[in-house]
């Protein structure tokens, strides 16, 4: 078994969370599928480092992702609920200020 | 890589692009929350198959321990409104983005699982070595790598983590302290636009 399954795994699920950021109008479900999106491309920098294994350096990257996507959450939830407050809704169709 | 490696390998693949379907499709956030946390479990499973362990553990850790109950907790002060209307003058555009991103994926997924570049055999430790040789992987090869090749990285993450918590603080307070002590009604403020 070669690295190829795991390039695949990641690009379909990659592929799944950028389907569900362009086709959920929920921004909590956008959220998810950044997480997603996040989650594919560590799953594709650990297995380069699986088949490179003289040093660590794809588990250490994977690492900054992962901490890098937790501030982006708090960040995100945060605007959400900011967005909440002022639109009484989670739909991304109502951040419509700017347009007029 | 043995029986039990490559079992565990479908077995988590299987389960971590249901789930991640599911994140995408379901119609109830908190569905699709509990959905996230199958995938990142299942993601685990993924990463012992590559022998990373504390990233694995780190992965249970911070998704399923912090991102995931933070969704949670949104999604339970957010209430029943975080439930998605349904827009059905969007269904064409909606069809049309999923068919086009799938099948640009698949033609990569396709392309990459061509690649069939072998598992090179991990450097094993000396026989006489100390405990400051670690295993691949491991907490002590992982953290010698972390602090002693990416050190300021490391730091930068820190301080964007710092930042981030107060960042989301001052985004998540907004302007309520000004407003709220003044009137005890019920009656939401009109300036609030």
């Amino acid at each position: 078994m070669g690295i190829g399954e795991y390039l695949a795994l990641g690009s379909i699920l990659f592929g799944i969370g950028a389907t569900g950021f362009l086709t959920r109008r929920n921004v909590l479900i956008q959220l998810m599928s950044i997480e997603i999106m996040l989650n594919a491309v560590n799953v594709v920098f650990v297995a380069f480092n699986r088949f490179m294994p003289s040093n660590h350096m794809g588990q250490v990257f994977a690492f900054f992702v992962i901490a890098v996507a937790a501030a982006e959450a708090a960040v995100g939830l945060a605007i959400v609920i900011a967005f909440f407050r002022l639109k009484k809704t989670v739909v991304t169709d109502a951040g419509d200020s700017l347009r007029n | 890589m043995n029986t039990s490696g490559l079992m565990l390998f479908w077995v988590s693949a299987a389960v971590a692009l249901g789930s991640a379907v599911g994140t995408i499709s379901m119609r109830n956030p908190l569905r699709a929350a509990v959905s996230l946390l199958i995938h990142i479990l299942s993601l685990c499973g993924i990463y012992l198959s590559l022998k990373a362990h504390l990233l694995a553990t780190i992965q249970v850790l911070v998704y399923a321990g912090a991102v995931v109950v933070l969704f949670i907790f949104v999604i339970m002060l957010i209430g029943p409104t975080a439930n998605e209307q349904r827009a059905p003058r969007a269904v064409g555009t909606r069809i049309l983005g999923a068919v086009g991103a799938l099948l640009s994926t698949s033609v990569l997924a396709f392309t990459l699982v061509r690649h069939d570049a072998q598992l090179l055999p991990i450097p094993q430790c000396p026989p006489g070595a100390g405990a400051e040789c670690g295993q691949f992987g491991g907490v002590t090869a992982v953290g010698a790598e972390l602090y002693l090749g990416s050190m300021v990285p490391f730091e930068l993450v820190s301080i964007l983590l710092t930042v981030a918590i107060v960042g989301a603080i001052a985004v998540a307070k907004g302007k309520t302290t000004a407003t709220s002590p003044k009137n005890e009604g019920p009656t939401t403020p009109e300036g609030a636009a």
